[in-house]
């Protein structure tokens, strides 16, 4: 395992600030877009995006680029200003995102965005889709390592365990997933609506390797990740404990702001509170 | 190949095209057994997954194959891969634009002995409806083996169409079918028959059946449902003046549903559907007498053509 400085580590944190602001201003300046969700994923992001992904924003097909899936793709806001931010587009089109003529869709879109591996919105799709990528770099040779980013509603859809049995069938050691586990969806808590529990022994009983991390924690995400690396005998997931609307104090833990656009009064609260936050 | 079931032919040209093109590989649901794609697992079976029962995530995992370089051919029965899967196929083949194989076996009445649930006669129009599909029927043994190369080189999402038992044969062996393009099997002048899949064989004998009593129908198999090939349905229809379309589907969005589609916006012509009439099967002992059961008769497709050229000469209010 890689030894992490504290400077990296704090850099990472400030990364993960900054595309929180970015988030709230492109979902403000768009009036839509899913707040809570993007919020309680920037660290695992700002890790991801600058810091494990092997990527080349100016040849978005390389082909032993990492595949990272937003399976959880309404959380479209931050992964635009991760993407923006680490050089596949402009940063100021997250600006236009949602017009017509914008390649930034309200779901993530393989087709128009450079960069997007995969279309995403309808939930469940993402592990079944990262089996079959993790599948192809096997059999072709390649050692580029796919990463599959879940929300933990989508934890509810049938067709997540189709592709955990997948997954763990074929050993496909090559494949992580990312599990946000804030406990937040759009109708309310997670485990009022379809509880989870226990998730852990559920993912263990799929014969998958399990993690279990502070999803905020910037250390225990990247230790988390390296980690998956080491065990070459099946997939891994990584249960990261989360807060949804991490960051702004009215939207923490509250499933109102799932998808939700904040009135000009608690924007500038949201940005005060994002802007002066110490990390 | 000729009296062999489709599901046969397809399995067995799948396995010996699978030598040509090391990039196919073979996803089924626990129904290799019955698809036959068996015959390629045995020959290449690190190239072939079953997933179990799991249609939707069988699709998803066609999908990274896809997005990975490789060409899936995705299969399962009809009813369970256009209907259980068929979010996964709108959004992340379709709308995502993969280039992932979707083959539906033992569609239309052909699963006779399992019944309404596993027939499947609303694919076609389910697959149609979807912007990027391209939708594939085909007629013959013959057909089905010389397609399966010209679908793996089609880059994008595609829906391949098969009935589980034996069609008759219409087909020379050097046939080669092309995506969008109607082939006429047959010249004639006072009405079209336009058909295709299973249903293309017992069409001709129908024709065969209208020229003993002095009436020369035109045969024309439109194979590929989408694209349409518009051209070709309204030379027939311009040239003969009366069509009848016949389907192992339902009415309402196959053939029936495309060609009418075509001939009222492009040349208004008399027309008469034959096909399954808005409504679910029956089990039976075999399929050529469920399909007899259920409307597709030699006899039934006669009778629409001698209404459809009534239509022709006296107007529209005929049955």
């Amino acid at each position: 395992m890689k030894y992490l400085s504290e400077k990296r580590i704090f850099e990472l944190e400030e990364i993960a600030r900054q595309l929180r602001i970015e988030s709230i201003k492109m979902i403000y300046k768009r009036q839509a877009g899913h707040p809570g969700g993007s919020l309680s994923a920037a660290e695992i992001l700002s890790v991801l995006f600058f810091h494990k992904l092997r990527l080349k924003p100016e040849n978005p097909h390389w082909e032993d680029r990492d595949r990272f899936l937003l399976s959880k793709g309404h959380a479209s806001a931050i992964l635009y200003a991760a993407m923006a931010r680490r050089g596949f587009f402009p940063v100021d089109h997250l600006y236009h995102w949602g017009e017509l003529d914008c390649h930034l869709q309200g779901h993530p879109d393989r087709v128009k965005t450079p960069g997007i591996e995969m279309s995403a919105g309808p939930l469940g799709h993402g592990l079944a889709i990262g089996a079959g990528l993790a599948m192809a770099a096997r059999k072709s040779n390649r050692n580029y390592h796919t990463y599959v980013l879940l929300g933990d509603g989508e934890m509810q859809a049938g067709v997540v365990w189709e592709g955990a049995n997948i997954a763990a069938k074929y050993h496909l050691a090559n494949l992580t997933a990312i599990l946000d586990y804030n406990d937040v969806q759009l109708d309310g808590p997670v485990h009022e609506i379809m509880p989870l529990e226990p998730i852990a022994d559920r993912w263990k009983a799929f014969n998958w390797h399990v993690l279990e991390i502070n999803g905020h924690n910037i250390r225990q995400i990247v230790e988390a990740l390296d980690h998956a690396e080491e065990i070459h005998s099946k997939p891994t997931i990584i249960i990261a404990r989360t807060t949804k609307g991490k960051g702004v104090s009215y939207m923490e833990n509250d499933s109102r702001w799932h998808g939700a656009v904040p009135k000009p009064e608690l924007y500038e609260q949201a940005l005060k509170e994002l802007q002066k936050e110490e990390v | 190949m000729t009296t062999m079931p489709q599901r046969e032919a397809y399995g067995r040209a799948l396995a010996e095209y699978g030598a040509l093109n090391e990039k196919v590989v073979v996803l089924d649901a626990d129904t290799s057994s019955s698809t036959l794609t068996n015959f390629f697992a045995a020959k290449f079976p690190d190239r072939f997954y079953n997933v179990g029962i799991a249609e939707p995530g069988m699709v998803d995992f066609g999908v990274g194959l896809s997005l990975g370089g490789y060409i899936p051919f995705v299969n399962a029965f009809a009813a369970f891969l256009a209907l259980r899967a068929i979010e996964q196929v709108r959004t992340c083949i379709a709308y995502a634009n993969t280039n992932v194989k979707l083959v539906g076996h033992y569609a239309g009445l052909s699963d006779y002995k399992d019944g309404p649930t596993h027939n499947c006669i609303v694919d076609v129009a389910v697959m149609r409806a979807i912007p990027n599909m391209t939708v594939i029927v085909p007629s013959d043994n013959n057909q089905i083996k010389n397609w399966i190369p010209v679908i793996a080189a089609h880059e994008g999402p595609l829906y391949f169409r098969m009935s589980r038992d034996v069609a008759l044969p219409v087909h020379p062996e050097s046939i080669q079918p092309q995506i969008g393009r109607a082939i006429q099997l047959r010249e004639g002048s006072e009405v079209t028959l336009i058909a295709n899949g299973t249903m293309l064989g017992r069409t001709l004998l129908a024709a065969d059946q209208l020229e003993q009593a002095g009436i020369f129908a035109r045969v024309l198999e439109i194979h590929t449902l989408k694209p349409l090939d518009v051209a070709a349905i309204c030379a027939a229809a311009s040239q003969t003046g009366a069509i009848v379309t016949v389907e192992e589907h339902s009415i309402i969005g196959g053939l029936g549903g495309a060609v009418a589609e075509a001939l009222a916006e492009n040349c208004p012509t008399p027309l008469v559907r034959v096909g399954v009439r808005d409504c679910f099967a029956y089990t039976a002992l075999d399929a050529e007498s469920l399909m007899d059961h259920m409307g597709l008769r030699v006899e039934d497709i006669v009778e629409a053509a001698n209404i459809a050229i009534r239509k022709k000469y006296t107007g529209r209010d005929l049955v």
